[in-house]
Order: C-alpha cells, then structure tokens, then sequence
C-alpha cells in the first residue's frame, strides 16, 4: 500500500461516509413520509426518490451540474450566500454519491418502518405516551435495524458511484477520485494495469464488506434480536 | 355513573352501534366474536373515532361528536389490557411495566408479587409464554395508574390457577379501588362471576 493508494482509499470513505450521514436524515424523512404519510402526489415522490436507481447516472451527474453550476438555482445562491462551490471539489462528490444512494436507503427504511406493528404503538399511546415519545420509544427503535441496514447499503453503493460523480465534478485526483475513478484513470494509462488489479481488489474487499454487515444487522433483526 | 358512552361507526357494510349508560363497577360486554365489541373498547381508549355520539367516563367527557371534543388516547389515562399481550419486543419485561407508570399508581413491588411476575422481570417478552405476558400486559396497565380499566378477554389463554388468581385481583379493583371497568368476553361464567352488569352485544 503505497501513500498514493492510501489516500484513495481515505478519500473514498470521507466521500462515502459524508454522503451518507448527509443523507441519513433525509432519506429517513422521505421514508417515513412514503411509508406512513397520505398525501396526494404520494406516488410522484415515490417516483422521484427512485429516479436515481434507474435513470442514467450520466443523466444524474449532468443534472447536478446544472443545479449546482455558479447560474444554477442552487450553485448560484451557494455562491452569493456562502462563496463557495462544490464543482471539482469532494463535496461535490459527496453530494452525487448521496443522491445516488439515497433510492437505496430509503428502499430499506421505508420497508422497516412499514414492518413495525402499529398495534405496538397504539399500546403506548394508551399508557399515556405523545407523538414523539411514541415516535423515540417504540416506533424508532423498532425500525433500527432496517434504518442501519439501508444506511450500511447507501454506503456500499456510495462507494461505487462513478457516472455521476465524474459527470458532475470531474476527476480530479487527490480531490474527487475516488476508488472506481481512479481505477478509470489507471485503466487509461499505459502501464497502469498493476494499479488497477490493487485498486480493484481493495474496492471489492470494501464492497463486501459493506454487505456484509448489512446483511448481519438485517439477519440479526428477522431473527427479533437487538441491533444495539 | 361510569361509563355513559353512545356510540355509532361504520365499519365496511356493517355498522356498530351501542348505547351504554353504566353505573359503578364492572360492565361486562358480552356477545359472539364479531359483534364489536374490541371496537366499542377502541373507541372509549381514543384508538378508533367513532362517527357520531359521546363518551363520558366517570362524568369525564372524552369525546363528543356534536360538541367537537376528541381528547387524544394519551390523555385519556386508560388501562387498556388488549387482547394480545403487545408488550414491546425490544425492552425488557421490566421497562414493559414501568413505560406507562405514573404517581399516584399501585405499589409497583406489591403490584409484580400479586401477579406472579417477580421471576420474570429481566426477560424479553418473546421468551414468555401466552399467560406470563398477559400478566406482564396487565401489570403494566395498572401501573400507568387508570382513570379506568378497559379489559379485552383478559382471562383467555391463563391456566386455571392463574385465571382464579387474575379473578380475585379484578373483583379487588372493582370492589376496593373503585375504577370503573369495561370488560369483553365471551364466557357466560366470567361474566356472571364478575360482572355487576352484562351487557349483550
């Protein structure tokens, strides 16, 4: 493992990881919404939030850019308000690699409070308990495990994201190339077939990982056990 | 007078509808599975919105349709004993019992020993058995400390020991604590036993 390598690896996971976080809230917010809320254009968001699993990552990161480019509605108030840009920085890579994820995560959250049996909460409000200490004791907790699960899984796929990301804000090593963009640049380099073989393993080995434990929490839940 | 309820909601092609002026004690709800008598239950716990009438406990009014008053199930301090256990899947047998618990309840101490659950207190409810979490249900009703109990068959599936143990400890809430109490069954000889009235769905 060269610093070079290391630094990829670190860049990837910062990426993935903010990406992530940021979205957590977000996604968990739009999966309870879909899962519980009854609204009309129910089934447009619904469309919406998936709209990432199936249109072309291209599309995805050229439709970013125009978001996000200095005239775009939100690059521009980015820039008059707080003087910066996410063009060609990891930002910008964290905000592809969360829009990206964000289908997935909600996916798993939506189906993990769908599962949580209202019943339960029905119980609690009789014993004197509001909204949100419903909310924060029962209906939370019980749907931890799907919410770690599709967080873990919005990680994996964080991690992977490349069309986007190179769409939106290029490839710039050391800023945001990541494990699957460096792997592109060492495969259009002559003689960087070493590096590819290294890079490409430490993405699977990363990808597995990530499942992996997605799976674990995922298992331990249907068996009814306790995530934490 | 307890429970003065009249009460009339739709439910897909049938429609339930009941008129119950009560007085102290123990009304039991009596009738063939079906009849709604869990929705009645529901309805006085703030768990289902009847379509029109009122609900008054203990000369409370907790709902009333023409007036505009819903007060929410949190509110109503009921000691709603459901048919299933549901006890929560992800805290102990002894967070189960304290969830609700307010001052003013029975002796917490006193209220585990007089339902056989001291043994039990660090176990997850999905290791109980059908009578040990309904004891646990019980128990944790009582101690959010009612306004009143709303019991839904809360004698099926005990054993016959634990069902005349369960008996002496509602007639002992009818008779010494004076809650008013709202019972489902559909077992003549429970009824009979312990309701001060019966009321035939």
């Amino acid at each position: 493992m060269t610093p070079e390598l290391w630094g990829i690896v670190w860049l990837s996971l910062q990426v993935g990881g903010v990406a992530v976080l940021a979205c957590l809230p977000v996604a968990f917010g739009l999966a309870w919404l879909l899962a519980r809320g009854r609204f009309p254009g129910k089934l447009l968001l619904d469309g919406l939030v998936h709209l990432p699993l199936v249109v072309p990552p291209v599309v995805t990161g050229w439709l970013l850019l125009l978001a996000f480019a200095p005239t775009g509605p939100i690059g521009g108030w980015l820039e008059s308000w707080f003087g910066v840009s996410v063009l060609f920085r990891w930002t910008g890579a964290a905000i592809a690699s969360a829009v990206m994820a964000l289908p997935l995560m909600v996916r798993a959250m939506r189906l993990s409070i769908e599962a949580v049996d209202r019943r339960l909460e029905q119980a609690a409000a009789t014993l004197g308990a509001g909204r949100w200490r419903v909310f924060a004791s029962v209906t939370l907790p019980l749907s931890l495990p799907g919410v770690l699960a599709g967080t873990v899984l919005g990680f994996a796929r964080a991690l992977g994201e490349f069309g986007a990301t190179i769409t939106f804000v290029s490839n710039v090593p050391g800023e945001t190339q990541t494990l699957p963009l460096a792997i592109y640049a060492a495969l259009q380099t002559p003689g960087g077939e070493g590096l590819v073989l290294r890079l490409a393993g430490l993405s699977v080995l990363l990808s597995l990982a990530a499942l992996l434990v997605s799976e674990l929490i995922a298992r331990r839940a249907g068996r009814g056990l306790h995530v934490l | 007078m307890s429970f003065d309820l009249d009460l009339t909601r739709r439910l897909g092609e049938a429609e339930i509808a009941c008129r119950i002026d009560a007085g102290d004690g123990l009304t039991v709800l009596f009738g063939p599975s079906g009849a709604g008598k869990t929705s009645i239950l529901n309805m006085v716990a703030g768990l289902v919105e009847p379509d029109a009438g009122h609900v008054r406990v203990g000369g409370e009014t907790l709902f009333e349709a023409a007036a505009g008053i819903d007060v929410p199930a949190s509110e109503r301090r009921a000691g709603y004993v459901f048919q299933e256990p549901r006890l929560f899947p992800h805290l102990r047998v002894r967070a189960n019992l304290l969830y609700g618990w307010r001052e003013g309840a029975l002796d917490v101490d006193e209220t585990i020993v007089l339902l056989g659950i001291a043994h039990l207190l660090d176990r997850w409810p999905r290791t109980l058995s059908g009578g040990e979490a309904r004891r646990v249900a019980i128990g944790r009703a009582l101690l959010s400390n009612p306004r009143f109990l709303l019991l839904d068959e809360p004698l099926s599936s005990l054993d016959r020991a634990r069902r005349e143990e369960i008996m002496v400890l509602i007639e002992r809430l009818r008779d010494t604590m004076k809650l008013p109490i709202l019972m489902v069954t559909h077992d003549r000889e429970e009824a009979t036993r312990l309701g001060t009235r019966i009321v035939e769905i």
